[in-house]
């Protein structure tokens, strides 16, 4: 159970600033291992910030985060990637005129080798290797359920179709955290419905699950923890019932009944 | 030719092989062929074409795989044509042989392909293309004025006399009679071209369809999703400057070779944005597109300064406008033509219509057009 409940993600004081914006500020939370942790706020709260963060494409300004207890603050996307945190981007970022297949192809390269050397000879363990890329490739596809065949272009998939592509292009770099912006903005009932069953497949499956979301039925219904971010500091955290009767949260989302409530 | 090569893509496999073998059989002839049609002329301009398309080959891997605009190209080609002249002319008297000269300008223009890719391949799109038509016109001037104190590179005189390819002791430069056929030095010249070009050709295609080729392409689609999927996207696009350069200087090995005297002249800008149109106009990461590309921009021209004159004084009884200037004029009415028509290129990417064409793909369509 110690191994279980353990941190697989810690941070403490992350800040980041754009010039004289302070995006986060003094920002500190553990994700254990194994869990689908929700992060919650309103808009321009900071958490995609954060997500940046984690995933290398910012650098932090203040504080750091350890991931699996090695310190990685500062390092660059590839290497977070290497470590085993994967993501997908809140307005797809899909490699749009690459096949489906490709898309998640891309997502094993970090976890393959063959070189130029290795791509011209196309010798025995490039070629073994090509396979085995294909082969997870085509499973992870039928893993996050994309029924278009797998040749056509990326960006000719429907929407829902395109947010469980990202997934599988991450799941694809064998992450130990999956970061997930928002992946249920834009989906309809059913798919968010069939998303929420998926995320827990992919708990189940041992990937700890850290999920940026604003509908408020799934991560009530999905998280087992949520921090809320409000101006960039950290609000509340726990529970997901209990954060939402904390009323902090309340007053972030919906504001105060009047104006001098602010200075009691 | 063109059809022939579309064919040999697009077809089953018992037809590509007939199409492959008349295609092969036709590239065998061309000089030949080319010579009695035309003259001797032209199958040096043939040769050129070769050079050619080996440059837009190799700048395809830089624009068309991984999208980065590179507007100073032709400093590798300079770079693999002075190794070689350098080494293989009277001006410091070496006479190194051609199977090491050659190899030794191909990794040296690929050293400066990292030397100009590790401090610029951070920036992107036309700033990149800023620096590196800087870069190529640094490499130029260099040229030009590595005369003085010390004679390097001869100036803008140019490196004359140089050394004829030569594979053991038979060489390129003269004619030789074989098999009873008399194979001046402009075939020989032709058949190692094509040899080398169809070396390229295979090593783009392997390149395109492999872990490193898809790499490129996730850059040149989303450099920063790229990135965070764990490509290092510094390094994997350092290598794509590399192999271009690498391209690039083996042609200019062999454009020195081939011509027997170079000059600061031909590595100027106009060249690399010739170069750039090839791949452009042909169609981007396309292989064969950029091979058409290359054909039609090398012979185009040439068949304008050749017919043009002749045209005008049959039309009007006078020449009205020079033939160089129609040239360009021309060729510029084109560019802006398939630009508005075919802004993909003339041959893009069919890559993904044989996919979908192909059998499994088809019977996957089929499975999902019945789901629905």
């Amino acid at each position: 159970m110690t191994q279980a409940s353990e941190a697989l993600l810690a941070l403490s004081g992350v800040g980041k600033k754009f010039g004289g914006l302070v995006a986060l500020a003094d920002v500190s939370l553990h994700i254990r291992r194994g869990e689908i942790y929700g992060l919650i706020g309103p808009n321009g709260a900071g958490k995609t910030t954060l997500f940046n963060i984690l995933t290398g494409l910012y650098q932090l300004d203040e504080g750091n985060f350890t991931f699996n207890g090695r310190v990685y603050s500062r390092c660059k996307a590839h290497v977070l990637a290497q470590a085993g945190i994967a993501r997908t981007f809140q307005n797809i970022r899909l490699f749009a005129n690459m096949s489906v297949l490709e898309n998640v192809m891309v997502g094993r390269h970090l976890r393959t080798h063959a070189g130029i050397w290795g791509a011209l000879t196309r010798n025995a363990a490039a070629r073994a290797e090509e396979k085995a890329v294909l082969q997870r490739a085509g499973e992870l596809l039928r893993y996050v359920g994309i029924a278009s065949p797998h040749h056509t272009l990326a960006k000719n998939l429907s929407y829902g179709e395109q947010r469980r592509l990202e997934i599988a292009r991450a799941l694809a770099t064998d992450p130990q955290l999956l970061a997930l912006d928002e992946p249920a903005a834009g989906m309809n009932a059913t798919e968010t419905a069939s998303l929420k069953i998926l995320l827990q497949t992919i708990r189940a499956s041992g990937v700890t699950v850290l999920l940026i979301e604003h509908d408020v039925k799934l991560i009530l219904g999905l998280c087992d923890r949520v921090a809320v971010l409000d101006y960039g500091r950290k609000i509340a955290e726990g529970v997901p019932e209990e954060v939402r009767c904390n009323p902090a949260v309340v007053t972030a989302y919906l504001g105060t009944d009047d104006a001098d409530a602010e200075d009691e | 030719m063109r059809n022939v090569l579309e064919q040999v893509l697009q077809c089953n496999k018992r037809n590509a092989w007939v199409a492959a073998a008349a295609l092969a059989l036709l590239l065998l002839v061309l000089p030949f062929a080319t010579d009695t049609l035309l003259g001797r002329g032209w199958v040096r301009i043939v040769d050129f074409a070769l050079l050619y398309i080996m440059l837009a080959l190799g700048l395809n891997i830089v624009v068309g795989y991984a999208g980065l605009l590179d507007l100073g190209y032709i400093a590798f080609f300079a770079v693999g044509a002075y190794c070689y002249a350098l080494l293989g002319s009277p001006l410091f008297g070496l006479h190194w042989p051609f199977w090491i000269v050659l190899p030794l300008g191909a990794l040296l223009a690929c050293f400066f392909g990292v030397l100009l890719g590790a401090p610029t391949l951070r920036l992107r799109g036309d700033y990149l293309a800023i620096v590196t038509l800087g870069f190529g016109e640094i490499i130029r001037i260099f040229l030009n004025n590595l005369n003085a104190p010390v004679n390097i590179t001869n100036g803008p005189q140019g490196i004359s006399l140089i050394d004829p390819i030569q594979i053991g002791g038979f060489s390129l430069g003269t004619a030789h009679e074989l098999f009873g056929l008399v194979f001046p030095s402009v075939y020989l010249y032709y058949y190692l071209f094509l040899a080398i070009a169809l070396l390229i050709i295979f090593a783009s295609l392997r390149l395109q369809d492999s872990r490193i080729g898809r790499a490129w392409m996730a850059i040149r689609e989303d450099e920063v999703a790229a990135h965070a999927m764990g490509i290092n996207t510094r390094n994997v696009k350092l290598l794509a400057f590399a192999m271009g350069a690498t391209f690039g200087g083996a042609a200019g090995g062999l454009f020195a070779g081939f011509q027997g005297f170079i000059s600061p002249e031909s590595f100027s800008l106009t060249e690399s944005i010739m170069v750039v149109c090839m791949v452009v106009l042909g169609g981007m990461g396309n292989i064969g597109g950029v091979v058409l590309g290359g054909v039609l921009l090398v012979v185009l021209p040439e068949i304008l300064r050749h017919g043009a004159g002749p045209a005008q004084q049959a039309l009007f009884g006078k020449t009205v406008v020079d033939p160089e200037s129609l040239r360009m004029l021309l060729f510029g009415l084109a560019l802006i033509l398939v630009m508005l028509w075919r802004p993909a290129g003339l041959w893009p990417s069919t890559q993904r219509q044989r996919e979908l064409t192909s059998a499994s793909a088809v019977r996957q369509q089929d499975a999902y057009d019945a789901g629905k």
